[in-house]
């Protein structure tokens, strides 16, 4: 009961924070400098050029009604028509979404796997070079922003020694036979390895350049909470029974040792999404990064709206399956 | 059941299909196909209206997909393209066109002159969004006769044909489009241009095949993909790895650097796009010994040496040589000396210094910033003292269409007809939303020249123009830019003076 009560509580708040983002990006892209007209304006535009394209795009109006206009069609699903793409801005939205939570997920993967691997050195190999090593490596991961990770795995990995595809998400010459955009996943579902590959091969360095600060973040968390953990009476009742160190941490400390991980991990996971708003545009990768870079140049408001509502949406349905999941994990919570 | 040994046995194979698919393609193929690094992500399909359709760097891509009116040959001359004739009648009453027989949309179907009166009828109509409206309007009431058109003309525009070859001056097909609609032409364009779309994926790359029916010929490369790729380190990275055969807008000490490496060459070419400060008569630019003082006092020679390697042309009317309008007589020198006795004329020196702001963006262009930051040091040599203020260019249309820019202002201007009229005519004009300058005088030299039917008279009238800003000091010419082009050597690259960079002007290296 406890826990659909806190559900319940937590959407409604979603719903609330999600209109504010509304009204706040609403009103700050349109008080902020820049307008699409004054940028589609051709040579000799008259006063009159001008007010009909201003009227063609509703622009008009008060910001008030334009808000309530555009409000009334979203609450009908209807997010408006991109300017610069002449789009129905959700089918456009989420016809992206696909790319970006694949790229997004699979630099999760690799920033867990990463992060749990060196906090697992570091504290199996405590107070050795090995620890201070890893302090090192977490160092330069996280002190490095993603962006010039990108540059540096373009200028490695992609230039001097071209190992992966440096732009785009799959090449141009494969026909895909999919249904969905999610095409890491369909192409698993439909043993189109071929594919998989030719998507890793260009997800690869992008993802990487994502993890590797959040893998930092990672390590250092949960080797702090390890350290913690093995400590306890159970662990070290484990050891006395004669498992290896290894073992022990894996199998005894690593579990209680990643709660509260999750919990960063999924506040961390928000920021490694909006990371993506440059990552996508140096690889050239077709998610909602790169769209809403084009959208903000443009000026593309429904656009930039749009974005910008599904990426709220997005985070806060993130930490809403975090606290869930957490209280799942966590026993005090779940029978409290 | 899947074993540990399965596992690691496929693990393998899957390690090693990852690797052979990132093997380099520093040997480029020389064959039908061509992949290009394009700058800039394509919007969208319809040429005619909307925001892309006023964006000079992707009519590249558009002319490769559709015919213009009239087509534009690599100088910016106006040569025949689906209109093989064109022209006015003796009193600039009617205008009377003739259509290219044996042309073929994509789908195979021909082009009619149906579907140009089609298309010419729906630019000029308020409703479409057409952005050059204002010139397709002035012309209607369309007949047809066999293969010839002839229209009315509603008010004279001498620049009629040049549009016509310029920004939303394509021809579309009426018959698809009216049957799929504006959505769905958007997802599957059909054209009569050198090649059709075979898949485009939006912000990512376009594939396009050759249109073996093109009545001018097929092109060399029979499958071309372009790729988007917006940054410019990624672009340099995609033809330094063998990735993509042709990039162009990159840094020019890359440009420099890529040329020289095997595999590789590379070309420059003025294009129709200038770097210029755009002067607000408003204070202290009231004052002419101001203005005048802050065109004399930079070096643009220096500038192009030092911060664009040496690529750029120094210029200073609003015309570059290629324009029908560039007068070599018209000289605003380099002259310090000058400029500080017209600063002393109104009582400032370096003590005293006159201060106004000057606007820029930052990375739009090459080295933006810095030429201003340059410009500000020699400025401050005689006596002006200018704060900068960086500002993003969405910022900057909205402020030059309020006319509330600073007294000074960068920007720079394309105008691939090469005519005055889109150069110094509506950045000159006061009441055009793209001037600042509201002088009387500039006005009523303009004015008369926007009708005139004598293009002798019209070219001639806008040299006095120039001639007068010049004297002036209204607005200051900065210089040319230049276009570099890397592309691999088993590819021939004719650059177009537009800068529009088109697939149909490569070929396999011969």
């Amino acid at each position: 009961m406890n826990i659909l009560r806190a559900i319940a509580t937590r959407i409604a708040t979603t719903l609330v924070t999600l209109f504010g983002v509304a009204v706040i990006v609403f009103v700050v892209i349109r008080v902020a400098p820049g307008n699409p007209i004054a940028m589609m304006l051709p040579p000799g535009a008259s006063e009159e050029d001008i007010a009909r394209l201003t009227a063609l795009y509703g622009l008009d109006r008060s910001i008030p009604e334009q808000f309530v206009i555009w409000l009334g069609g979203v609450l009908q699903g209807d997010f408006g028509t991109s300017i610069s793409l002449r789009q129905n801005v959700l089918t456009i939205v989420l016809g992206r979404l696909p790319a970006t939570l694949e790229l997004s997920l699979l630099a999760l993967g690799i920033a867990i796997v990463l992060g749990a691997a060196l906090a697992f050195v570091a504290t199996r190999w405590r107070e050795t070079p090995a620890e201070a090593g890893v302090d090192v490596v977490n160092g330069i991961a996280l002190s490095v922003p993603d962006f010039l990770w990108g540059l540096a795995l373009i200028l490695t990995l992609g230039v001097a020694w071209p190992i992966f595809e440096i732009s785009g998400r799959v090449s141009p010459t494969l026909d895909l036979p999919f249904v969905t955009q999610f095409y890491l996943v369909e192409s698993l579902l439909r043993l189109r390895l071929d594919i998989t590959l030719n998507l890793l091969d260009h997800m690869i360095m992008p993802a990487v350049a994502l993890a590797l600060p959040l893998a930092a973040v990672i390590a250092q968390l949960l080797k702090a909470s390890l350290k913690e953990t093995i400590r306890q009476d159970y662990v070290m009742l484990a050891r006395t029974k004669g498992f290896s160190e290894s073992r022990v941490i894996l199998h005894d400390a690593m579990r209680n040792a990643l709660l509260p991980t999750l919990t960063l991990t999924g506040v961390q996971l928000t920021f490694l999404i909006g990371g993506t708003v440059i990552i996508e545009r140096i690889f050239s990768y077709e998610g909602l990064g790169n769209l809403a870079i084009d959208a903000v140049i443009n000026r593309d408001l429904p656009l930039i709206q749009g974005i910008v509502i599904l990426f709220a949406v997005l985070f806060v349905g993130i930490n809403l399956a975090i606290d869930l999941l957490y209280a799942i994990l966590n026993p005090r919570l779940r029978h409290g | 059941m899947l074993t540990r040994r399965d596992l690691m046995k496929r693990g393998a194979a899957g390690a090693a299909l990852v690797s052979t698919a990132g093997l380099p393609l520093r040997a480029f193929a020389q064959g039908d196909d061509l992949t290009i690094a394009y700058n800039v992500n394509l919007p969208s399909f319809d040429p005619t209206v909307g925001l892309s359709a006023v964006n000079p760097t992707i009519q590249g891509i558009y002319q490769s997909v559709f015919d213009q009116y009239i087509a534009q040959a690599p100088n910016l001359d106006l040569v025949p393209g689906l209109l093989t004739e064109w022209g006015w009648n003796d009193d600039r009453s009617k205008i009377e066109m003739s259509v290219r027989e044996g042309a073929t949309w994509h789908d195979g179907s021909p082009v009619t002159p149906e579907d140009v009166v089609w298309s010419l009828e729906r630019a000029g109509n308020p409703d479409t969004g057409n952005p050059i409206q204002f010139v397709w309007g002035k012309i209607g009431n369309f007949s047809i006769d066999g293969n010839t058109i002839a229209a009315d003309v509603k008010e004279f525009e001498p620049t009629l044909f040049k549009w016509m070859g310029f920004l939303t001056g394509y021809v579309l097909p009426k018959a698809y489009y009216e049957s799929v609609g504006a959505e769905g032409f958007e997802n599957a364009p059909v054209g009569s241009g050198p090649y059709k779309v075979v898949q485009f994926e939006r912000n990512a790359f376009l594939r396009l095949e050759a249109h073996d029916g093109y009545w001018g010929g097929a092109p060399a490369f029979k499958s071309v993909v372009i790729k988007f790729v917006p940054d410019a380190t990624s672009r340099v990275a995609e033809i330094d790895s063998g990735k993509s055969h042709v990039v162009f807008d990159i840094p020019y000490e890359e440009f420099d650097r890529l040329k020289a490496k095997p595999g590789l060459k590379g070309v420059t070419t003025p294009v129709s796009d200038i770097a210029m400060i755009f002067i607000n008569d408003v204070e202290p630019m009231t004052d002419k010994n101001v203005r005048l003082a802050a065109s004399h006092a930079i070096d643009k020679q220096l500038l192009i040496d030092r911060l664009l390697n040496g690529y750029g042309v120094k210029i200073d009317t609003l015309q570059t040589p290629e324009y029908d309008a560039y007068d070599p007589s018209i000289s605003v020198p380099y002259d310090p000396d000058k400029a500080t006795e017209l600063l002393a004329a109104s009582g400032y020196s370096t003590d005293n210094p006159v201060s106004f702001k000057i606007q820029t963006t930052r990375g739009f262009k090459p080295k933006d910033f810095e030429m201003i930051q340059a410009i500000v040091g020699m400025w401050r040599k005689v006596g002006i003292e200018a704060e900068i203020e960086v500002y993003e260019i969405a910022k900057h249309f909205e402020l030059r269409a309020a006319d509330t820019l600073a007294p000074a202002a960068f920007y720079n201007w394309g105008n691939s007809i090469g005519d005055p009229s889109t150069s110094t005519g509506f950045a000159m004009f006061g009441p055009s939303p793209h001037s600042v300058w509201d002088g009387e005088d500039i006005m009523g030299m303009i004015g008369p020249l926007w009708g005139e039917p004598d293009e002798e008279k019209r070219i001639a009238g806008y040299k006095a123009v120039d001639k007068h800003i010049a004297e002036q000091g209204a607005v200051i010419p900065l210089l040319q830019y230049v276009q570099p082009i890397v592309f691999a050597d088993s590819v021939d690259v004719t650059p177009h003076v537009s800068g529009a960079v088109q697939p149909n002007l490569m070929k396999p290296a011969g």
